[in-house]
């Protein structure tokens, strides 16, 4: 009985959710993923503490790490990317209480730490360059990429006001409009996109930094490793047949 | 030293293990590429549970701490990516071996008389490692975790009458829940292993007991010099152990570079929709197993007959049950009169072949929609259909045609 529940409850849920997470024939742009350019990073992380991080958590890292990983002074940490505790050691999460968010938004905006693998890159910079005002919508903001999405266009102060086209018999999405300028232009607004993206991309996956510089000595050990595995083999095996 | 060693040696058989099974062990002297894959998978598995016991220190079995417990090995613990990785990558690494290792039995004939035993133990241990691979990929509770979990634990639940309470017992609840995470852990940290490590073992005591197959399909034992020792044999030790160095250091040079260059491998080792924590009101768009188990996953859904009684998904896990099953009866299904492909006809080569393309073919469209076309004219679940059609062929016509194909004739000695 309680599983035939479970299970009622499931299919009406299921599809409202799923439809809402859609957006599959918006074509996506690609930045430039680089983590090697250490102040790309840093303007990101600076975006993503200013603006991200009021609403949504990165709880799976840590403040230090971040700073270390890009070299960020304790000084530079502490004055301009934390606001929600003194301890460089806590993780980093949201300043927004979920209670109130779920309130405000009607869902906990979701967690960012890993967000760049599981949504890949390419989806989070053309989704943060994709919201459009929308007299319809609750918060006054719409995205193309994310339709009826509950997050507002928190940068709009940088990309000013866009309109969306749609097409008149298919609905599909046309092209921005340009309703009032931002304070950044369309070039430099990407740019930042870009930087933050690439931040994201760090926050998912920290190890990236080291992984291939490792990888790279590991191999090299192995490669020679085998070489004289095979030198070996063959020395022995001289006398077989 | 010596005289220690002669006190432990004089009450356990310490010297006689190393010649039975070492030094004194022959083996066929003309191994080629697939009989590093052996060796290869014993090294894998040290390295899984050395990894494994590394993760279960910083692992919370709790639905509330799994998610957040494996981003804090990939963070905090000090190369915890690295043990991580080393693991995930290594459970994919293991399947591409053991594939290699059962297709050089199908190929040679090694699963032939008098070495039946060795192959039904071998296909035990593929089973339970299907089983270690499926307990293992829950415990991330990524929402694909989590709903493969639920698709495959409901499978169970199509056999008539026990099904559902039988599912329910499983899970431990009416949904993969805490309680199905918690002894999926114990399933994958200790019940798995020791299961494993069991059957290994006999694996390994059973081929020492009648001697290794080779290329060739001849028994070295029938040719041996004045001193009794096979003329075409050479100790395991050290021929093979040094051979086996090398075979390891490539394959381990390969999963390295994998570990650190593409641990994802796009997709295929790691998927993306784990990368969000179990969620039970978001399916992901499409629920698929990783790649090893998509062969069966494929089966499974090619049967789409709703006119079957009992219903379509029945006779699918049933198709599916079959299609594993049927592999521990090769033995007797093959009624060739030599054991080497090198000695068979165009049949039998013919067979395998269809049966190889037939199996990654499934495992492709295993990750695939049914309802799209990914290859070429028909449907995904059409062109299943048509690959279980063969699947099946390879197994319930081999007594035939490995009876009616022409054969050449066997040397006496290793070529």
């Amino acid at each position: 009985m309680i599983k035939r529940l479970v299970l009622a409850v499931l299919f009406f849920l299921i599809p409202g959710v799923a439809s809402s997470s859609g957006g599959g024939d918006v074509n996506l742009d690609s930045p430039t993923i680089d983590l090697s350019d250490r102040s790309s990073l840093q303007r990101g992380a600076r975006t993503f503490v200013n603006y991200c991080l009021a609403c949504h958590g990165a709880s799976l890292m840590r403040y230090e790490r971040m700073a270390k990983d890009l070299g960020i002074s304790d000084e530079l940490l502490r004055e301009n990317l934390m606001f929600a505790t003194d301890k460089p050691g806590e993780l980093m999460v949201a300043s927004m209480p979920s209670e109130g968010a779920k309130q405000w938004f009607g869902v906990v905006p979701p967690d960012l730490s890993v967000t760049a693998r599981y949504r890949r890159p390419d989806w989070i910079y053309t989704y943060l360059r994709s919201f459009y005002v929308d007299e319809l919508s609750p918060t006054g903001w719409n995205n193309v990429l994310f339709p009826n999405v509950a997050m507002p266009n928190v940068l709009y102060e940088w990309q000013g006001y866009q309109k969306a086209n749609f097409f008149d018999g298919s609905g599909d999405f046309e092209k921005f409009e340009q309703l009032i300028d931002g304070k950044l232009t369309d070039q430099q607004f990407d740019a930042e996109i870009g930087d933050l993206t690439n931040f994201m991309v760090y926050l998912a996956e920290p190890a990236k930094l080291v992984r291939y510089q490792i990888g790279l000595w590991v191999t090299i050990f192995m490669v020679l490793f085998s070489i004289f595995a095979y030198f070996l083999k063959k020395e022995y095996w001289r006398d077989v047949r | 030293m010596s005289s220690f060693f002669r006190w432990v040696d004089d009450r356990f058989p310490a010297s006689k293990v190393w010649r039975e099974h070492f030094g004194e062990y022959y083996a066929p002297k003309n191994f080629n590429f697939f009989y590093y894959f052996g060796g290869i998978l014993t090294v894998m598995l040290v390295i899984q549970i050395v990894t494994g016991i590394i993760l279960t220190m910083h692992y919370k079995p709790d639905v509330a701490l799994a998610f957040a417990s494996v981003e804090y090995i990939m963070r905090d613990v000090p190369a915890g990516w690295f043990v991580r990785y080393l693991h995930s990558v290594g459970a994919s690494m293991i399947f591409i071996a053991l594939y290699i290792h059962m297709f050089r039995g199908l190929m040679y004939g090694s699963h032939r008389s008098p070495r039946e035993l060795i192959w039904l133990l071998g296909m035990l241990l593929y089973v339970a490692m299907m089983a270690e691979a499926f307990f293992g990929y829950l415990l991330p509770w990524g929402n694909m975790s989590y709903w493969g979990a639920q698709v495959i634990v409901s499978l169970f639940g199509a056999i008539p009458f026990v099904g559902e309470g039988l599912a329910e017992w499983i899970r431990g609840d009416y949904v993969i829940s805490d309680a199905t995470l918690n002894r999926f852990f114990a399933f994958h940290v200790i019940l798995l292993p020791l299961l494993l490590a069991l059957l290994i073992y006999l694996h390994i005591i059973a081929l020492h007991k009648v001697g290794s197959n080779n290329p060739d399909g001849i028994e070295i034992k029938k040719q041996k010099n004045e001193d009794g020792q096979p003329l075409d044999g050479v100790p395991f030790h050290p021929y093979y152990t040094v051979k086996d160095t090398f075979g390891v250091g490539i394959f381990l040079t390969i999963y390295l570079a994998i570990v650190f260059f593409i641990p994802e491998f796009g997709g295929w080792f790691l998927e993306k929709d784990n990368f969000a924590p179990a969620d039970i009101l978001q399916t992901p768009p499409d629920i698929v197993p990783l790649w090893y188990l998509t062969p069966y996953y494929s089966i499974l859904r090619a049967v789409t007959f709703t006119w079957l009684p009992g219903g379509a998904k029945l006779w699918g896990v049933i198709a599916m049950g079959a299609a594993i099953v049927i592999f521990f009866f090769l033995p007797w299904l093959d009624r060739s009169r030599v054991r080497s492909i090198r000695y068979r006809g165009w049949m039998y080569k013919t067979m395998l072949t269809l049966f190889v393309v037939t199996f990654v073919m499934l495992g492709y469209l295993g990750t695939k929609n049914p309802g799209h076309i990914d290859l070429i004219w028909f449907k995904n679940v059409t062109w299943a259909q048509i690959g279980l059609i063969v699947y099946f062929s390879f197994f319930l016509l081999m007594p035939i045609y490995t009876r009616l194909d022409k054969t050449k004739p066997e040397p006496d000695r290793l070529t």
